[in-house]
């Protein structure tokens, strides 16, 4: 056999490659098959193509071509150039975000801003150092001190309420000295506590602070709640209402569920109240009905006052939210943790709540940003919140007539914060969904 | 077998009431019985100090005191010689109605969305997403003044529809959208109009008793009938015998330019389109969540298997998917319509009379009486919601899958 002759069934050349189908290839094969596939499908595509270009051609050369960002009045901008009068949320700015509160002491708000981060972190991620828990306890107190401004020794006394209760919870069974069944002590000494800290508040505050403030007087110039405002009123009241409305939720979804007919009944009754009416008739209790309920002559700011019915409006929700993700738990765990002879609050502390918050975050989340949102509701009783604040900039003689762009840029407010705490919930159920459900 | 005997009763120690779970749940809830009861009683209280302070009391006199007052969009005759209940009531009617007309559009809308957003096609998906996300993440105050800020600058004016080059309404003139709102056709009943009224009501009741009898007739003899062709003509045909031997009783009274407004046909103010408007593509959104969550939550093995056993397409989703998918749906989208009621309160701020605007609004000004006013006010609020979740409860009990 001489290699002269190729053997007949081996190629001898290399086939070129053959095109690859036309449906699925490149991005006119996706497009085909994605937006063209059909009569029906393309004449969609079409349409919302020619609605999104119409949108963006209206917008784009009016809010980013056209824009003026300086001028003084509508007619300085309308001088200019026909775009949007950006102008006025330049010059307007610093009242969307700080109200009227006064402009050289704005950094109070800022510190207690930047300090929100610090308070939350250690809620946020479980590797920030615990000992920073006492700091977000006390932060609420800080936060009001440095927003409100007034004596130092107020928050101060505030603190030392629950100091007072806790001494009395660690110290009076002692004195009792075995006279006592030991856990009839130790419950008396909590209620006593308990009674201690809130004859405290009632009537040892006041006292004190003016006691302490004769001797050295530590305070910051206090600012009225009338002159809070924009965003840094959302932010209050949206904070705040969060930072309630999870425990006061906890407590009332366990209530929910609880053997005990009154306590049950008694939580019930709240969420349903509460769920059933709108948010409005709640701040025209705060604003109208409220103080009548506090003893005769008791001052209680409006902003309070707002904060109180927001966050029992949240609770009531966030209360619904848990229970769904209680009930959503298999009966098993519940009997697991009976049979482990786990006592309710440790089975609760242990094994049922640290799951049935996880199934229940994105509900949980839903309800912050439900309650962010609802925070614009407050200009119904006249608190000058970003939305508040449109009306006088829209009866100003040099804004009169602007529109689009003031709604434009609160709207684009609210969605920043709302769409980033649904990302972050979103995120959080991917980083805890480990393994089953 | 000897009885062992009972053994012997213990007697009861206080340490019991701590202790001993057979009574421990008493002293709790005899304790926070006590407590609850002493903070209502200290509230009450300070509410009975503080309104005699005040030289007040509490009177709901003033419901049948004159309102003096006008209401812009009244269903009902009023005027502002009636009485605070009836612009209460008048309210009432309107919160009514914006939350229907809301509760359609929003549904029609969300089940759009929400189909749409599963669509193979990318664009269109997309597209459904951005309305969703950013709709949602907006709050529903601003909606609302934004839409109504659409109407009243963005429409034209009512003199754009008058003088040479005068723009013609829609829909052959007869519905025109101004910046004042929307002017449409009214229905105009003449004599022999509750004849043709009470054909429908038959025609209705025997199409419901028709599907009934087919039901009950498949069931014993296995025979299918054409059930929605012959309720289609059980409900046309004899409404139009009725409508025309009665010589047409039943006709359009189209609005038209007189002066300087719209005479004539039915007026729709800037308000309630704003309100409407906002609240429907607001609560669309979250509609548009659920019925794609819905969508999602039936698994593709259902309708395989349904083919499996010959169910035609149609079938399938009558029969198979979309019990299914309804059981799922329609508890969160009742609850999206609760929600859209309770948001119609914000009417108040863009001036639609409501029952926030009349009886939290004027009436609670004009006799100071807020503690009367905000307790009727919510107590309509409440019973709706509760009437509505009623309503909702029986359903899930009915539909909800029967497990352990």
């Amino acid at each position: 056999m001489a290699g002269e002759r190729p053997v007949a069934f081996v190629a001898e050349r290399q086939i070129p490659p053959s095109p690859p189908p036309v449906r699925t290839g490149g991005a006119l094969g996706w497009a085909r098959d994605n937006l063209f596939s059909g009569i029906f499908n393309s004449v969609a595509t079409l349409l919302s193509l020619a609605f999104v270009a119409y949108i963006l051609a209206m917008v784009v050369p009016w809010l980013f071509l056209d824009s003026v960002w300086n001028a003084s009045s509508l007619q300085g901008c309308r001088e200019v150039d026909d775009g949007a009068c950006l102008a006025v949320i330049n010059e307007r700015f610093m009242q969307f975000v700080f109200g009227f509160y006064p402009d050289d002491l704005r950094w109070r708000p800022v510190v207690a801003f930047v300090l929100l981060f610090v308070a939350i972190w250690p809620a946020l991620f479980s590797s920030a150092p615990r000992k920073l828990l006492i700091f977000s306890a006390l932060y609420p107190l800080l936060a009001y001190w440095l927003i409100w401004g007034g004596s130092l020794w107020g928050p101060v006394g505030v603190v030392v309420g629950p100091a007072i209760g806790w001494a009395c919870v660690r110290f009076l069974p002692s004195l009792a000295g075995g006279r006592l069944d030991e856990g009839i002590a130790s419950l008396a000494a909590v209620g006593t506590g308990i009674l201690a800290t809130a004859l405290w508040w009632l009537f040892g505050v006041t006292a004190f602070e003016d006691a302490l403030s004769a001797v050295l007087v530590i305070g910051l110039e206090p600012v009225e709640s009338a002159r809070l405002g924009g965003f840094l009123l959302s932010s209050i009241i949206g904070v705040s209402g969060i930072a309630g409305s999870l425990p006061i939720g906890i407590v009332l979804a366990l209530g929910r569920q609880s053997n005990l007919i009154l306590i049950k009944a008694v939580c019930v009754g709240f969420i349903e109240f509460i769920r059933g009416v709108p948010l409005i008739t709640l701040l025209f209790v705060a604003w109208l009905l409220l103080s009548y309920f506090l003893p005769p002559g008791t001052e209680f700011d409006l902003i309070l006052r707002v904060v109180i019915m927001v966050t029992a409006f949240a609770s009531a929700y966030m209360a619904e939210v848990i229970r769904g993700g209680l009930a959503g738990l298999p009966r098993g765990q519940y009997e697991a943790a009976d049979s482990l002879g786990l006592d309710y609050w440790k089975s609760m502390r242990l094994i049922i709540l640290p799951q049935a918050l996880k199934i229940s975050i994105p509900g949980i989340v839903n309800t912050f940003i439900g309650l962010f949102k609802d925070t614009t509701l407050v200009i119904i009783i006249g608190l000058l919140d970003p939305v508040g604040l449109l009306q006088p900039i829209r009866a100003d003689q040099n804004w009169n007539g602007i529109v689009w762009e003031l709604y434009g840029f609160i709207a684009l407010f609210f969605f920043i914060f709302c769409f980033a705490m649904s990302r972050y919930s979103m995120y959080l159920e991917r980083n805890l969904d480990v393994g089953h459900r | 077998m000897s009885s062992t005997g009972q053994p012997p009763p213990e007697p009861f120690r206080v340490r019991q009431l701590l202790y001993d779970t057979r009574y421990r749940s008493y002293t709790i809830q005899i304790f926070a019985l006590v407590v609850i009861m002493l903070a209502f009683a200290w509230a009450i209280d300070n509410a009975v100090r503080n309104l005699a302070a005040l030289g007040k009391d509490i009177d709901f006199g003033f419901i049948f005191e004159t309102s003096a007052y006008d209401i812009n969009q009244h269903l009902l005759d009023y005027d502002s010689t009636s009485t605070h209940g009836r612009a209460a009531l008048v309210g009432i009617i309107n919160t009514i109605l914006v939350a229907i007309m809301g509760c359609i559009t929003a549904t029609v809308i969300g089940i759009f969305a929400g189909v749409l957003r599963l669509s193979r096609n990318w664009v269109v998906a997309r597209l459904m997403t951005v309305y969703i996300e950013t709709v949602r993440n907006i709050p529903v105050l601003i909606w609302i003044l934004f839409t109504v800020a659409i109407v009243n600058e963005a429409l034209p004016g009512i003199r754009s529809f008058r003088g040479e080059d005068a723009m013609s309404g829609l829909l052959f003139d007869s519905v025109f959208i101004t910046n004042r709102g929307f002017y449409i056709p009214a229905p105009v009943f003449e004599a022999g109009s509750a004849v043709v009224g009470a054909v429908l009501l038959l025609s209705l009741a025997a199409a419901w008793y028709f599907g009934r009898w087919a039901r009950v007739r498949q069931a014993a003899t296995g025979q299918i009938l054409p059930v929605f062709r012959v309720r289609l003509a059980i409900l046309t045909v004899p409404v139009l015998l009725a409508f025309f031997a009665m010589g047409s009783p039943i006709s359009l009274e189209l609005p038209a330019l007189k002066g300087f407004n719209f005479k004539g046909g039915i007026y729709m103010r800037d308000s309630l389109i704003g309100l409407w408007l906002a609240l429907s593509v607001y609560t669309g959104a979250f509609i548009a969540e659920i019925v794609r969550a819905g969508i999602l939550a039936i698994s593709k093995g259902q309708t395989e298997a349904a083919h499996a056993l010959g169910l035609r397409p149609g079938r399938t989703m009558s029969l198979v998917v979309l019990p299914q998918a309804l059981r799922v749906i329609v508890p969160p989208l009742i609850s999206q319509f609760l929600n859209l009621t309770k948001n119609s309160s914000l009417a108040i701020a863009v001036g639609y009379m409501d029952a926030t605007g009349t009886l939290g609004g004027i009436t609670l000004n004009q006799t100071g009486r807020e503690m009367e006013c905000i307790l009727l006010l919510m107590a309509f609020y409440l019973a709706a919601s509760l009437t509505i979740s009623g309503a909702m409860n029986a359903y899930n009990r009915r539909a909800s899958l029967k497990e352990r």
